[in-house]
């Protein structure tokens, strides 16, 4: 049996949205804080969440990401409609990057936003179509502290 | 070592109101990337950390609230812009800045104490 959401919000993430960048990932570890979650859990999928945002920012041109907080876990899914991800092995690559100057001067693109929310994550699981969209799912079990 | 102590030993500036005089700092990470600082913050999180960078611009101050930094000293004299300067007084995160380098910023804090964050081994 599918156990019970105890809560669940969307966010709308614009491509390109480099003002607002990581406001929705702000507003989930808040939210999750609210919540009385453990503060190294809320830290892991704040810093996964702030990731996968940016990359929906950077190579994307909307996404969504939807958090549902379960008794026992913590799911959260990034959606977005995009370029994709051509070889996701290579992408997973730390410091394989596929970023603009632009996004190099923000201080991202630097090649470890995948391997970061993979290693933050207790499950993680992607997959993508070149020129539709990339698709994350990341948990967190609430039971134990650094999976 | 209190982040007014930080202040005199780099003869920096405070561009925030929140100036946090009384927070003890004990870690320090120096990047100009902030894909590096989100990085290398884990597993062990680490409050009392501040970050030494070159980079001024917005996400710096949403990285360090993202990462739990409590900190941010500018070094190379590069004033932020507003906007960096307002969010940071949003989410109150002390922003200083120094004129000296970044390589010569972190000598001067390791020679005092500080050591670096997130690397348990290496410190």
């Amino acid at each position: 049996m599918q156990p019970e959401v105890v809560f669940q919000q969307r966010f709308e993430i614009n491509g390109g949205d480099f003002i607002n960048a990581g406001e929705s990932s702000i507003k989930i570890r808040n939210i999750l804080k609210e919540i009385g979650i453990d503060t190294d859990i809320i830290r892991r999928i704040a810093i996964a969440a702030y990731e996968a945002e940016m990359n929906v920012v950077m190579y994307a041109q909307h996404g969504i990401m939807h958090l549902l907080v379960y008794p026992s876990k913590i799911l959260l899914k990034i959606e977005d409609e995009g370029q994709g991800i051509e070889d996701i092995d290579l992408a997973m690559q730390p410091g394989y990057s596929t970023a603009t100057e632009e996004m190099r001067e923000m201080g991202f693109g630097a090649g470890m936003g995948l391997p970061n929310i993979k290693k933050n994550a207790d499950v993680f699981d992607i997959t993508s179509a070149a020129g539709k969209g990339t698709k994350i799912e990341i948990i967190m079990n609430l039971n134990s502290k650094n999976g | 070592m209190t982040l007014e102590t930080i202040k005199e030993l780099l003869n920096a500036e405070v561009l925030t109101e929140y100036s946090g005089q009384n927070i003890d700092i004990k870690f320090a990470k120096a990047s100009d990337l902030m894909s590096d600082v989100l990085a290398f913050s884990q597993p062990f999180s680490e409050p009392n950390t501040i970050l030494i960078t070159g980079l001024t611009n917005k996400q710096v101050v949403r990285t360090c609230e993202i990462a739990g930094v409590c900190a941010i000293i500018f070094v190379r004299g590069k004033n932020p812009p507003t906007e960096t300067i307002e969010l940071a007084q949003k989410c109150e995160i002390p922003l200083l800045l120094t004129k000296l380098k970044m390589f010569v910023a972190c000598g001067i804090l390791y020679s005092h104490g500080i050591r670096a964050a997130s690397t348990q081994k290496d410190r």
